[in-house]
């Protein structure tokens, strides 16, 4: 990397590009705004993570990627807020799915796994954020670890639930089978990657090139926008992965925790 | 809002440098780059200042060292809700840089590139006088590659959204114009104190 590029009008430009676009313009109005949200159910997924359906009635409707805030009110006024990501597909059910691991020492992930109940209520703003989001467009490779197949659940969801022809792969790594968030739901789609112990038959070890190759040897027409969600350790492998097999930069979206 | 049920929330020792609605995260450093982190050798590095001033200016990191050293000692603010406490930034502040180049009147904003790509738009007032920095130290170390080594812009009074990775140079303007996350629903400015995290807050 040497110089930068000097366009005509005097600005100039960086050698090389990521996916600047975010892939859906913002509602500012509708990200501002605190709405109440009540607690319908909580499903357990794994011994660390459970879902958390809640009933948002104005909720103004999202696509698969995009995130919300959250926040819990303690007696004394003092507020924890955190950024969670959509686990639902949108839909027209007035309801909205978030699946958190418990966290150790947790202070709002705590409160959910250990206090709430249905009918409680807390507060959310959103969808926040266009960058992640994935409209249902273009083709899409998803790589995922842990709780950071959640984003990408919900597009695998929405690609379900209306039959879209436009390709998607999945491949989620998770220590161990029974750790493997939503294991029940996964079609052909996905390429669970077990990282401790494996189901009999089934190698033991972290996503590899292996995994890409097959998807990257043979693109679809126009390419694939690859979403990486999981730890920063894991961004950082899958990322490296993707661009030694051949992905272009620009073609990689990240989202990290933290 | 009606109090949470059940909610108590973390023991509330009072923490005077914790702005609204952020944690201390502790040793923590999260990594939230929205892309792949780039290899780029030291010896590779450029920042450029251009736009609007009376002479654009192009360093490499040998240049910059030669400037006068400067450095950050206090805290930074993640959007995301964490904030670190303590943190120490060696590198040159940007004033000096800036001194160079020259803004001309003119010049209001400041567009803040990375070397892949990423933007963050500033203004000018909040880069200049001393509270901003092109650092490539952390700790006393090299700054880390996932952290935005070889160098990048520290802004800590504002979001570390604002702080570019990797930077790559400042275009100066006369108007703002939104950077990378700005333009996906981000704040313009994106000043802690005042909770400034999305457009309209």
């Amino acid at each position: 990397m040497t110089e930068t590029a000097t366009h005509p009008a005097g600005a100039f430009t960086a050698p090389t590009r990521f996916a600047v676009p975010g892939r859906i313009e913002v509602n500012g109005r509708v990200a501002g705004t605190w709405q109440t949200a009540t607690l319908t159910e909580i499903r357990r997924e794994t011994p660390r993570a459970s879902t958390f359906r809640l009933a948002v009635p104005d909720w103004a409707g999202h696509l698969p990627g995009q995130h919300l805030m959250l926040r819990l009110t303690a007696e004394d006024g003092y507020r924890a807020q955190r950024h969670y990501s959509l686990a639902s597909a949108p839909d027209e059910s007035g309801h909205i799915e978030l699946t958190l691991d418990r966290v150790p020492d947790g202070e709002v992930s705590g409160w959910f796994h250990t206090v709430a109940r249905p009918g409680d209520e807390i507060e959310v703003r959103g969808p926040l954020s266009g960058f992640f989001a994935w409209p249902g467009d273009r083709p899409a490779l998803l790589l995922g670890a842990g709780s950071g197949v959640v984003p990408l659940m919900s597009m695998v969801r929405h690609h379900r639930a209306r039959g879209l022809g436009v390709p998607l792969r999945l491949l989620v790594s998770a220590r161990s089978p029974e750790e493997l968030i939503y294991a029940g739901e996964y079609g052909a789609e996905t390429t669970p990657v077990f990282t401790r112990t494996a189901p009999p038959g089934t190698p033991v070890g972290r996503l590899a090139p292996a995994h890409l190759a097959p998807f990257l040897a043979e693109p679809p027409d126009g390419g694939w926008e690859a979403y990486v969600c999981g730890s920063n350790a894991f961004a950082e492998h899958a990322s490296r992965l993707l661009v030694a097999a051949g992905q272009p930069v620009d073609r990689i979206r990240v989202e990290r925790f933290g | 809002m009606n109090p949470t049920r059940g909610f108590t929330g973390r023991p509330r020792a009072a923490r005077p440098g914790l702005p609204p609605g952020q944690y201390d995260a502790g040793d923590d450093w999260p990594v939230l780059s929205a892309e792949v982190t780039p290899e780029i050798a030291p010896a590779d590095w450029t920042f450029r200042v251009g736009g609007l001033v009376a002479e654009p200016r192009t360093w490499d990191l040998a240049q910059a060292r030669l400037l006068p050293a400067s450095g950050y000692a206090g805290d930074i603010h993640c959007v995301t809700g964490w904030s670190k406490f303590g943190v120490r930034f060696g590198g040159v502040s940007l004033d000096a840089f800036l001194d160079a180049a020259g803004p001309l009147p003119s010049a209001t904003h400041a567009v803040a590139h990375a070397h892949t790509g990423y933007t963050a738009n500033l203004p000018l007032a909040d880069l200049t006088g001393g509270r901003a920095w092109i650092v490539w130290e952390y700790d006393g170390e090299p700054l880390a590659a996932e952290h935005g080594g070889p160098a990048r812009l520290v802004v800590p009074h504002l979001y570390f959204w604002k702080s570019v990775k990797w930077i790559a140079g400042l275009e100066l303007l006369d108007h703002d114009e939104p950077g990378f996350w700005e333009r996906n629903g981000y704040h313009a400015r994106g000043n802690p104190w005042e909770e400034q995290r999305y457009a309209g807050d």
